[in-house]
């Protein structure tokens, strides 16, 4: 049979007329799956996921060939396995939780290799467990928003919510598994989401970890049937806390309890849990009665949240935490000390701080501490309130020696600041991502983002000498006064409207011109009032400029010499605007060049960084916008403008090339204008190329070619959003 | 020309209004106005700054004018304006105006909000001058003794555009509200909305919540007024979840996320 006629063999119309497709056959799938997995050159069986795939309907043969594709972008093997695995995973979950899974398994490869990124393929298996119907989950990266409010809603140290193998908490980032399918309803998945933070939560919030402190647990030493005794009796103190805390969450925690058949606990069990129960009952307790109890008694299964105690992960973070808070509130205290000092104008007089119980309930462990200068109460600045609840949580009081205010130079600064990397340090040889703003990028292929892709670093030009900037001024004189006078009628002022038909005052003049009428019978106006209209510019506009390696020569020029001209225009106008360059090598290394930021002032230094925008690298364009509509969301301004200069072509050393950097560039525009930014691109080139259009879709641009028109168009851009 | 006042009777507060102090507010408030300073409230909404006005003008026996100042609120609505009636300008005194004549306390609350030109008419009140020009009249009115100025401010959401001027926080004398602690607040939510114990108690727990979540998501926390109004709804049978849905969840945010997450908070509570 030939083609043509299997075709319409095929594309039958039905009883209405329409199209349906019908499935397609073994040999023809695997022909199809032999051509997306080169098995030419990679010998894959393609026979098996053949064979089972011609057993479904076309549409959802479509769909499974469709990702096969997108997975086999990142790599052969997996879009293979994808195949192999997909008519069981569309089995036995609905499509929205395939895709979350194939999705997951791309991020792994993306993160860890492949090894990772085939475990999650292979782990479907595990991943639906003892499932055998048809389960609808929920997925962390869906309900993160959600999940992390309710958390943060709980009081007690800002823990962040991140993506782990199971869940368990270092007590300062909550890990959870990226989908939870336990159980057939999405909600009760998302309940089981809930119970597993509210309970590793309540390990911070009750003191779990104390037990580290005084070294009464040894996490090195300390035996696995101790730390699964210590962890199930535990698990019972804290959930007595959440039945008193947060009775609602109790009540649904019982109720997925008993519908996960969860066995009821034994005698012995329920007599312990009885002796943990009381509020007063504190960590120390139970790792006394698991010791007591070890070899005797065998901990009960998991509970179905399944959150774990990792005392190994802990406490590294926990010490490392204690010191720099202590450093800290001191620092903090001496801060406090000495400003209540300038205030009082004391002379040298000795200050002690104390601290005391605001209210003591036995009920809920009193967390609450007020600190008194010299027997007065103070209030805290709230960076200091935090620490205090920090120290508070990990320790349960307040130490006599944490009191002695303590000046910066006692410490290590790295103690008390945040360490930021040096961008030009991480570069030197390294292959990490430390320090840097991981952003997003687009993969047209996946059709799904790249998650932290992008290691994006800011950096810093050095100035040259701004002779540039005088020599272009001289060049274009004529130019500069012309701009002015155009950006200038841009300038709006306060003026007082008169004859309104609405305003604050009387046009008296109005007025009795409208009484005269009246009384010779005309008809009387209403425009009667003034009004007083106001100026209130509230936009902030950021320039971003192309400084890869393709504009050398007089692209580069123009680029300067058209900074130069508008940040004279900009002036005159008094908005704010930034400018930063960008250039890349590959995804590790994006870099951004601060060339004015929104709060710095056009001074010299500025002028020289213009003169230093040199050709650097390469042109990846996403990150670049997707940073910048970071930097623009931080700026308070009615309107954000996001103005690009560049050649026009994104591309960079690795796959950025073609249609992938367009796309990606296109769907950072997108985003941008989706985020209420105004992006506009200029393209400097003699010519307008065919892609443009489709590049620059979301974002209205033009084509320039000559230096001198460059800041008309912005002006241009100016009249379209402030009139 | 006539000019024309309002009855200030009107504006006197007879019966006691509720409020509980939460420091020395009170001592200080009446020394400052004993001795002709003006007073800046500052704190978040729903904290009790304006019941703490109305305390004040009861207690001191003073009539209250109370200005809610938004952006398009201008010096003239402040000062006055006039009127045509039947071929006449008829100059009509604004709240301001009375409050200086007449002696009465002003109350300006979110002063911010104001326009810029209403700074001009506070100023020469807000020092030792205690003076309202008023232009269009050509007319210096000097304050009554007993004129009493307040403006009040939420440093919380003000963006830099809509900060307080030093020269205009430099006149004043600055009283800074918070939202009472737990038990205070668990004792006004109880009395003014009508509740238990517990049930207050609880209420004011899930306020703490929403406040931690002030910056990750919220602009501010749960306010106790509205705390109030969820206790009032709960007393009158109201489900707690619908109520702290109806009367705070929704008052506080639109976002769909950050609503479900404050829904799953006060699931949990309740």
């Amino acid at each position: 049979m030939s083609n043509g006629l299997q075709n319409e063999r095929r594309e039958q119309p039905n009883m209405r007329g329409e199209v349906v497709k019908q499935p397609l056959d073994k040999n023809e799938l695997e022909s199809i799956l032999d051509r997306i997995l080169e098995v030419e050159f990679t010998f894959r069986q393609t026979a098996e996921p053949a064979q089972r795939l011609a057993a479904m309907d076309r549409a959802t043969q479509d769909y499974v060939l469709d990702w096969v594709g997108r997975v086999t972008s990142n790599h052969i093997e997996l879009g293979y396995q994808y195949a192999c695995y997909a008519d069981k995973a569309l089995h036995l979950l609905d499509r929205e939780m395939v895709e979350a899974w194939a999705l997951h398994a791309m991020d792994v490869y993306d993160r860890d290799g492949l090894r990772p990124a085939l475990a999650v393929m292979h782990g479907l298996d595990d991943f639906l467990e003892d499932q055998h119907q048809r389960v609808s989950g929920s997925v962390l990266e869906e309900v993160n928003g959600v999940l992390s409010g309710f958390l943060h809603g709980l009081s007690g140290r800002r823990l962040k919510l991140e993506e782990g193998p199971h869940p368990y908490t270092d007590t300062e980032v909550l890990y959870l598994p990226p989908v939870m399918a336990r159980l057939a309803g999405k909600h009760d998945n998302f309940l089981l989401y809930k119970s597993a933070i509210a309970l590793l939560w309540a390990q911070t919030r009750y003191g779990t970890f104390r037990v580290l402190l005084d070294g009464a647990l040894d996490p090195e030493t300390a035996s696995d049937e101790l730390v699964a005794l210590f962890h199930a009796l535990e698990t019972l103190r804290l959930e007595a806390h959440i039945a008193r805390e947060l009775p609602g969450l109790f009540r649904q925690m019982e109720r997925l309890k008993a519908e996960l058949e969860q066995p009821a606990l034994s005698a012995p069990w329920r007599e312990l849990r009885r002796r943990v129960q009381s509020p007063c009952t504190t960590a120390h307790d139970c790792l006394c009665l698991a010791e007591a109890h070890l070899g005797r008694i065998q901990p009960f299964p998991d509970r179905f949240y399944r959150a774990a105690l990792k005392p190994v992960a802990v406490a590294d973070c926990m010490a490392a935490r204690l010191e720099r808070e202590k450093a800290r509130f001191k620092v903090s205290l001496k801060e406090l000390e000495d400003e209540q000092r300038e205030k009082q104008d004391r002379e040298a007089k000795a200050s002690r701080f104390e601290a005391r119980l605001k209210r003591d309930d036995p009920e809920r462990e009193a967390m609450e501490m007020e600190i008194l200068l010299d027997g007065r109460p103070m209030k805290l600045p709230q960076f200091t309130n935090k620490l205090l609840n920090s120290i508070l949580l990990d320790l349960g009081n307040l130490p006599e020696d944490y009191l002695e205010p303590a000046g910066p130079g006692d410490y290590d600064a790295k103690l008390l600041k945040d360490e930021e990397p040096d961008p030009e340090d991480v570069w030197s040889g390294t292959y990490h991502e430390e320090g840097a703003h991981l952003t997003d990028e687009w993969d047209f292929r996946r059709q799904h983002y790249r998650k932290g892709w992008c290691a994006v670093r800011e950096r810093t030009l050095i100035p040259k000498d701004e002779s540039f900037v005088r020599e272009t001024l001289r060049k274009h004189s004529g130019v500069v006064k012309q701009l002015r006078k155009t950006f200038e009628a841009l300038r709006d002022e306060d003026r007082l409207l008169r004859r309104q038909p609405d305003g604050e005052g009387i046009d008296f003049d109005a007025l009795v011109e409208a009484i005269s009428d009246a009384a010779r019978g005309h008809e009387m106006t209403d425009r009667l009032f003034t009004r007083l209209h106001r100026s209130e510019r509230n936009i902030a506009v950021a320039f971003l400029v192309d400084m890869s390696g393709s504009t050398k020569g007089w692209i580069n020029e123009a680029e300067r010499e058209a900074l130069v001209l508008l940040c004279e225009a900009l002036e005159s106008l008094g908005d704010r605007y930034a400018i930063y360059g960008f250039s890349s090598f590959t995804r590790k290394r994006c870099e951004l060049f601060p060339i004015k930021r929104f709060d710095e002032r056009y001074s010299a230094e500025v002028k020289g960084r213009i003169a230093a925008v040199e050709p650097q690298d390469y042109t990846r364009m996403g990150f670049a916008i997707r940073r910048m509509d970071a930097i623009l969301r931080e700026v308070d301004a009615r309107t954000r403008v996001l103005v690009t200069l560049s050649d026009g072509k994104p591309d960079d050393y690795d796959n950025y090339r073609g249609e992938f950097g367009i796309e990606d560039t296109r769907r950072a525009l997108i985003e941008a204008r989706r985020n209420g930014i105004h992006p506009y691109c200029i393209t400097i080139d003699e010519q307008a190329r065919d892609y443009l259009p489709h590049l620059y879709g979301p974002a209205a641009y033009t084509v320039v070619s000559e230096v001198r028109a460059l800041p008309f168009k912005v002006s241009d851009i100016y009249r379209r959003l402030t009139t | 020309m006539t000019a024309q006042t309002l009855h200030l009777d009107e504006y006197l507060i007879t019966e006691e209004p509720y409020y509980e102090p939460v420091g020395d507010e009170i001592a200080i408030f009446e020394a400052a106005y004993g001795n002709r300073l003006p007073v800046l409230l500052k704190g978040p909404t729903g904290c009790g700054k304006t019941r703490f006005m109305e305390y004040m003008a009861w207690r001191l026996r003073r009539p209250l004018i109370t200005v809610s100042c938004h952006d398009d609120l201008t010096a003239s609505d402040l000062v006055g304006r006039y009127l045509v009636r039947g071929g006449e300008t008829l100059w009509i005194d604004g709240p301001l105006a009375q409050a200086v004549r007449a002696g009465a306390i002003c109350y300006l609350d979110e002063i911010v909000e104001a326009r810029k030109d209403t700074m001009v008419v506070i100023h020469p009140l807000a020092d030792d001058r205690r003076v309202l020009p008023i232009e269009k009249l050509g007319e210096l009115v000097r304050a009554a003794p007993e004129f009493g100025l307040t403006v009040s401010y939420n440093p919380g959401y003000q963006s830099v555009l809509k900060d307080l001027k030093q020269s205009t926080r430099q006149r004043f004398v600055a009283l800074d509200f918070d939202y009472p602690s737990a038990d205070l607040e668990a004792a006004i939510v109880q009395k003014e909305g009508g509740l238990d114990a517990e049930m207050a108690g609880k209420l004011v727990r899930f306020a703490e919540m929403t406040r931690n979540l002030k910056g990750s998501g919220l602009e501010e926390g749960a306010s106790t007024r509205l705390l109030v109004h969820a206790g009032k709804l709960i007393a009158s049978g109201i489900g707690p979840v619908s109520a702290c849905h109806g009367a705070i969840a929704q008052a506080l945010t639109d976002d769909p996320e950050m609503l479900a997450a404050v829904e799953e908070l006060s699931s949990s509570l309740f």
